[in-house]
């Protein structure tokens, strides 16, 4: 039998920190999943939620320019964090380097999963300018079903070309 | 002009509009023993498939705006195949618009452009190859007729390039011509554009939705949200079989953020103000199941194996069963036999299933990922009471279909729970439940025969194939269906011999029935069955020394759909200059498949690292027939090839104390960047006169293609899938 029964308050806390550059405070579960503060509270719905388990990294984000899968990192450390989403990354005018190679490339196929590989991508790419096939092997663990780990390879050696040629060149 | 209305003339198998997906028939088909069962088994295999939609107008179709952009509403859904970008291609160069003035969107089916079919079985651009064109080139007439209405011109007078309508300095854009105008004259069909005057077909236009998706802004189903929304959980059982029979929930009333407790006939669940919430009152339901047993993997196959369950002859030619069941020679050792398995597979799409739904006194309104968008329609008005007018589907992107999205009844769930609270409501699975409720990929038992000539030549060849079911069973294909088709269709996709010089083959299917849902798995049987004949072929071949690409193009009929394969199996060999040499440490591995009438070989360079087999390039070679984009098929290649190395190399589900495992990626092991080839060379060849499948026959020859190298490397004949050395 169905019933209505009075909302009663979760336990609640506030939570600040920067996310694609802009400041935000939050009231919400501590322990809950960054992952759904960002889709639900914030409404950036481009980071995806594929497992829940950190075992896909469709809800790759950066933490402090670190990659984080984002289903399984408690909300509450984020608390003065700089957060940056596929939102943040760049658009369609002012794409990033990860970005222009994959549109470069035509790397996308459904498209669910290439936000994570993106953001994981542009970690990569921070950390190591030039990473060899061996490099994204061990460090691009994503799952991917559509298969399009092939164009992929290439675009992250494209997308590290085109952010070595932007920093030469400033 | 006339101005008379023609239809499109559209083909009457009703059983049509509701499958997934298509095979070929190749040789001699003996399904026949009543003319119904001949004719329905001919137009489910057609390579031709008829498009089921509304063809009756294109203002269902095109939505012309102010700005000069023309809306299509497709009643097909882009789950990553690339169908928007290949049917706005289709409309662009009938239309004179430039494709990148077409913004693609999913119809809704209250705009009346729904599709009868679903949207699989590589038919959505074949099947709307003639029809599209035919609608966007009378769009472009009714267009004309306007705008010489408006510009007191006669028609004749009138050129058309980039969506603007001219004579001498005179002009006007579509979007002027449509403002206001509420009547047109629906002209007849125009002649079609020659293939020498295509603008836009034939080329590799990148896809449209392509940089939406690389910022980050395509909606999916999980994406999809409405004012003032609530979140859905539902109780489902870990364990097969499990009937639910009662619940307490007294403790989920209490819990945080709850709204409502929904109790139905046939789930519980609970309607909460976050999904966090929703998720954790559903984890204090207690809910009573009943299963009849504690499966196990073994259960499984001892179930699948060729002798168990009904067997159907599904193509004969000649006298094969005779030839290979003749005493003498199993004495002489002259007939040669294989067996082969592949295991229970997962879709493992990354979006998981759900709906938004959102139901009202007298309508409701689904937002949902899936490939079934009139059947969830259906299947939502009927659960409600509604007639199907009143239901209006959203379709969304979908996050990966693959199959698993041929039934998608999580929106008749939410819609309940919708009602029950009057408020929009979204639920969908988690992952657990994703894998545990999937529709599988059923498991096979293949068993060959062969007996070969005193040339080494193949005298006669046998392949009988045990699988779970893949159309039968599922809500989308009656039960009528089945007596009259005899088997099942998706099980033996890909079961057929393709080889038709062999002067005596048969093909056997035998249907079991399992204890869960198995069902369509991009390509059904194809990949499991091209495993196991085209390895057998391989060791047919290698039992005379001959080369394995001789040995099948020996034995390739002569007609149209043999020239095809053989030109598919020469590009392929020729472009990876095929030797049955190991140079280097490397191994090549050889096979082909026909499926859906398109034929596809593939190369594979293996070698073996750390006792792994790594697979280092893949030559591909398909005939699509027309590539309308040959950018998409290549990538439909690249993704066929990495998901099958995926498939045959890692996936497998087990079945362990009553339940469906392992629940969660890593444990599901699927190929990563690391397995996936650094080299993927896709040959097209266009030996046709329309375009024909592309999204699934590229994964046929994979599995079989490595096996054959593996061989080559060790003199291991893998006959499991994943493969697995010993």
């Amino acid at each position: 039998m169905a019933q209505l029964f009075q909302m009663k308050p979760p336990t609640k806390m506030n939570i600040s920190f920067k996310i694609n550059g802009k400041a935000h405070s939050v009231d919400t579960d501590g322990d809950a999943p960054l992952l759904w503060v960002i889709r639900d509270v914030l409404d950036l719905k481009g980071t995806k939620f594929g497992c829940g388990k950190a075992a896909c990294g469709a809800c790759t984000i950066h933490v402090d320019g670190e990659a984080v899968r984002s289903c399984s990192f408690a909300a509450k450390f984020a608390e003065g964090k700089e957060i940056t989403t596929i939102e943040g990354l760049g658009n369609a005018e002012n794409p990033h380097p990860v970005q222009q190679a994959w549109i470069e490339e035509i790397v996308p196929q459904c498209g669910y999963c290439q936000p994570g590989f993106m953001m994981a991508t542009a970690a990569l790419i921070d950390k190591n300018p030039s990473p060899t096939d061996e490099d994204i092997d061990d460090n691009i663990i994503n799952i991917c079903r559509c298969g399009t780990y092939y164009r992929m390879r290439k675009a992250i050696h494209r997308a590290a070309e085109l952010k070595n040629s932007t920093t030469s060149n400033s | 002009m006339t101005t008379t209305k023609k239809k499109i003339s559209r083909r009457k198998f009703i059983v049509r509009t509701l499958l997934g997906g298509t095979g070929v028939i190749l040789g001699t088909a003996y399904l026949a023993r009543n003319p119904l069962r001949r004719e329905l088994n001919k137009s489910l295999n057609a390579a031709e498939p008829p498009f089921m939609g509304n063809t009756d107008t294109p203002l269902v179709w095109f939505e012309i705006t102010s700005d000069n952009k023309v809306r299509l509403h497709s009643p097909k859904v882009e789950m990553g195949q690339g169908t928007f970008t290949g049917l706005a291609q289709l409309a662009a160069d009938e239309l004179e618009v430039d494709v990148t003035q077409i913004e693609m969107v999913h119809a809704e089916t209250i705009t009346g452009n729904v599709d009868g079919m679903s949207t699989g079985g590589s038919t959505s651009i074949a099947s709307l190859w003639q029809p599209l064109r035919e609608l966007a080139a009378t769009m472009r007439e009714m267009l004309k007729l306007q705008a010489a209405k408006q510009m007191g011109l006669e028609v004749q007078a009138l050129e058309v390039s980039n969506g603007v309508i001219a004579s001498g300095s005179n002009s006007m854009t579509y979007g002027q011509v449509v403002d206001g105008v509420t009547e047109w004259e629906i002209p007849e069909i125009p002649a079609l554009k020659d293939a020498n005057d295509f603008k836009f077909i034939g080329k590799p236009v990148p896809r449209l939705d392509l940089t939406d998706k690389v910022v980050g802004t395509p909606m999916f189903g999980i994406d999809a949200s409405m004012p003032d929304m609530l979140f859905g959980a539902v109780v489902r059982p870990s364990q097969i079989g499990a009937k639910f029979i009662s619940a307490d929930a007294t403790e989920a009333h209490n819990m945080p953020g709850v709204v409502r407790v929904v109790e139905e006939e046939d789930f519980i669940g609970v309607v909460a103000h976050t999904m966090i919430e929703a998720e954790n009152a559903k984890k204090v339901i207690k809910v009573e199941w009943q299963t009849e047993r504690n499966w196990s993997t073994q259960d499984i196959e001892d179930l699948i194996k060729v002798g168990n369950g009904d067997p159907m002859v599904i193509q004969k030619t000649g006298n094969a069963k005779k030839i290979l069941e003749d005493q003498e020679s199993n004495d002489n050792g002259d007939i040669i036999t294989a067996e082969f398995k592949s295991p229970i597979g997962a879709h493992a799409q990354l979006e998981p299933n759900g709906a938004v739904a959102f139901v009202e006194s007298d309508k409701a309104t689904i937002m949902i990922s899936t490939q079934v968008v009139s059947f969830t329609r259906k299947e939502v008005a009927e659960r409600l009471g509604f007639d199907e007018e009143q239901v209006n589907v959203i379709p969304t992107y979908l996050g990966g279909g693959f199959g698993r999205r041929l039934h998608t009844p999580n929106a008749v769930q939410a819609a309940l729970m919708s009602k029950a609270v009057g408020k929009p409501v979204k639920c969908f699975f988690d992952r657990k439940e994703e894998f545990q409720n999937d529709t599988f990929r059923p498991p096979t038992h293949h068993l060959l025969k062969a007996k070969l000539d005193s040339n080494g030549m193949i005298e006669a060849f046998e392949h009988n194939v045990s699988s779970g079911d893949v159309m039968y069973g599922s809500p989308l294909v009656p039960g009528f269906v089945e007596p009259i088709l005899g088997s099942d269709i998706g099980a033996w996709r890909g079961g057929m011999i393709q080889y038709g010089a062999i002067p005596n083959f048969r093909a056997v299917s035998w249907r079991v029935k399992l204890p869960f849902a198995t069902s369509w798995w991009r390509s059904l049987g194809l990949l499991a069955n091209t495993f196991a004949i085209e390895s057998f072929l391989d060791e047919l071949a290698l039992k005379n020394g001959k080369n394995p690409v001789e040995f099948r193009l020996q034995q390739i009929q002569n007609d149209k759909a043999g020239d095809r394969l053989r030109k598919v199996i020469e590009a392929a060999a020729d472009k990876a200059n095929y030797t049955d040499e190991v140079v280097n440490g490397i191994a090549m591995g050889f096979a082909a498949s026909t499926d859906a009438g398109t034929p596809c070989a593939h190369v594979a360079e293996v070698s073996i690292e750390n006792k792994q087999i790594k697979v280092h390039k893949v030559t591909c070679s398909i005939d699509p027939g027309i590539a309308v984009n040959p950018d998409q098929v290549k990538a439909q290649c690249e993704g066929s090839i990495i998901m099958g190395i995926s498939a045959s190399m890692f996936e497998r589900m087990y079945v362990e104390e009553g339940q469906l495992r392992p629940i969660i990626y890593g444990p599901y092991q699927m190929a990563l960047m690391r397995h996936a080839p650094k080299d993927i060379d896709v040959i097209i060849l266009e030996n046709n006169d329309k375009p024909g499948a592309v999204g699934e026959p590229p994964l046929g020859p994979i599995g079989a293609a490595i096996a054959n190298a593996v061989f080559r490397l060790t003199s291991q004949r893998l006959r499991e899938m994943p493969l697995q050395l010993a």
